[in-house]
């Protein structure tokens, strides 16, 4: 049976591991090689590599990350933040990344998804959406969950899809980093508009929320950072915990 | 030397960096009269069957050739789909033949519809002993990503099973194909890279 992943987000800045509440007030979580290899071994499912920052001059530092990873991770990898156009996303994957993630180039030039999806594989696309629930619909934000915009997330995640995404990361911008659990209405109304998977994300706090993710918000995936980074729980315990609630894990 | 056949189709350096950590030493050949001096050959692939049309008449011959001459082929993904005879994802363009039977995409009985492509980890079931699963409990989970895939049959090495049973991995003599990502599969990949290698010194 296909199991549902945990992915660890490495959310990195200046070549550091840091992670935020709501993306503010960043906290030091430290190096992206030593916290990828602890996952390796732990047994994470995949690795997603966030460049925060992601200015111009963060394209190299962050090709630098991605090689310390990739060359001792024998695990997918992803990279997200900052990738705009061909050549970042060139840069990523020449770098070791098996996937990029687009958000904001991707809602700004949807043409740059097919692009990628033709020259790389949709494999190698995922298309990054942040939203939350405003009234009737789910808007979708960018810049850090802090600008609307006039789009809907689960229109949005449709249009992905055709245009060539291999896979959607639905962020919730109202629960990310406050381990309030994830938000399985949103994901679950994201999961069966589409047929890609749909890593869910933003909220992760105890293992309950996995299982609800899962269940409830018809996941295939989910991701999380502050609640590993910190020694506060492991891979393994939540493996474990999930393997026993009767959700398909690796283990 | 292992020569991995680079025909223009997605990223090598996942597979490159893989094969470096357990110790092989490899080349991407850039004609194929290059392909008799190595010890090994792999072809990987990620994407549409369409981009094998990549591996034209000249590198086909000199595949097929050294095969026949028993040094290791292995296909990776895409690349083992290619060692059938087809797929129906771009009929109109043939397979290397070496295996029997046509790639197909997953069907689902009504109701029990799951996404596609079948991406992420799942767990092989071993139904003989072969060299390339030495090793390898059954149950061990790897890490696919495609839509189509490789028939059953007396050559499977292992076999997954989504909407239905598929060759999850193929042996027949030296050839060889892994539909998963033994790049991609943490420990257990790398397990079964080494032991396709130890034939391909």
């Amino acid at each position: 049976m296909l199991s549902k992943r945990i992915i660890a987000c490495l959310d990195v800045r200046d070549g550091k591991v840091v992670k935020g509440v709501n993306f503010e007030g960043l906290r030091d979580a430290g190096d992206p090689a030593a916290l990828a290899r602890r996952y390796n071994v732990e047994g994470i499912d995949e690795i997603v590599i966030l460049d925060v920052t992601a200015t111009v001059e963060a394209r190299q530092a962050r090709a630098h990350t991605i090689a310390a990873v990739a060359k001792e991770i024998f695990l997918p990898l992803a990279v997200g933040g900052g990738i705009h156009s061909e050549a970042d996303a060139a840069a990523a994957i020449e770098a070791g990344a098996d996937k990029v993630s687009l958000n904001t180039a991707a809602l700004k030039t949807p043409e740059l998804i097919t692009l990628l999806a033709k020259r790389y594989g949709s494999q190698a696309v995922i298309v990054a959406i942040d939203a939350k629930q405003q009234s009737d619909r789910y808007a979708v934000y960018v810049r850090s969950g802090q600008a609307a915009t006039p789009r809907d997330a689960v229109e949005w995640a449709r249009e992905a899809t055709d245009r060539g995404a291999g896979e959607i990361l639905l962020t919730s911008s109202d629960r990310d980093g406050t381990k309030a659990g994830f938000d399985c209405a949103m994901t679950a109304a994201v999961s069966s508009a589409v047929n890609i998977p749909v890593i869910a994300s933003g909220g992760a706090g105890v293992f309950e929320h996995f299982a609800d993710v899962f269940r409830a918000g018809r996941a295939d995936a989910a991701l999380a950072a502050s609640i590993f980074h910190f020694n506060e729980k492991s891979v393994e315990e939540l493996k474990r915990y999930l393997n026993s609630a009767g959700i398909p894990v690796r283990i | 030397m292992i020569a991995l056949v680079d025909y223009g189709a997605g990223n090598l350096t996942s597979v490159r960096k893989a094969l470096a950590a357990i110790g092989a030493n490899v080349w991407t050949p850039t004609v194929p009269g290059e392909l008799g001096r190595a010890h090994g050959i792999i072809v990987p692939g990620v994407g549409h069957f369409d981009a094998t049309r990549g591996l034209t008449d000249d590198w086909r011959a000199a595949i097929k050739a050294t095969v026949a001459d028993g040094t290791p082929l292995l296909g990776i993904c895409v690349g083992l789909q290619w060692l059938f005879e087809g797929s129906v994802e771009a009929p109109e363009v043939a397979g290397l033949g070496l295996f029997k039977g046509t790639c197909f995409t997953f069907t689902f009985p009504v109701n029990e519809r799951q996404k596609v492509p079948h991406v992420g980890w799942n767990s092989l079931s071993i139904p003989r002993s072969s060299k390339l699963m030495a090793g390898i409990a059954p149950g061990t989970q790897v890490y696919f990503t495609h839509s189509y895939a490789a028939p059953v049959s007396d050559d499977s090495a292992a076999i997954c099973d989504y909407g239905g049973p598929f060759s999850a991995a193929v042996e027949r003599g030296n050839v060889a194909g892994m539909q998963f990502h033994p790049e991609k599969s943490g420990p257990a990949g790398l397990h079964m890279l080494s032991n396709w290698l130890r034939d391909a010194v």
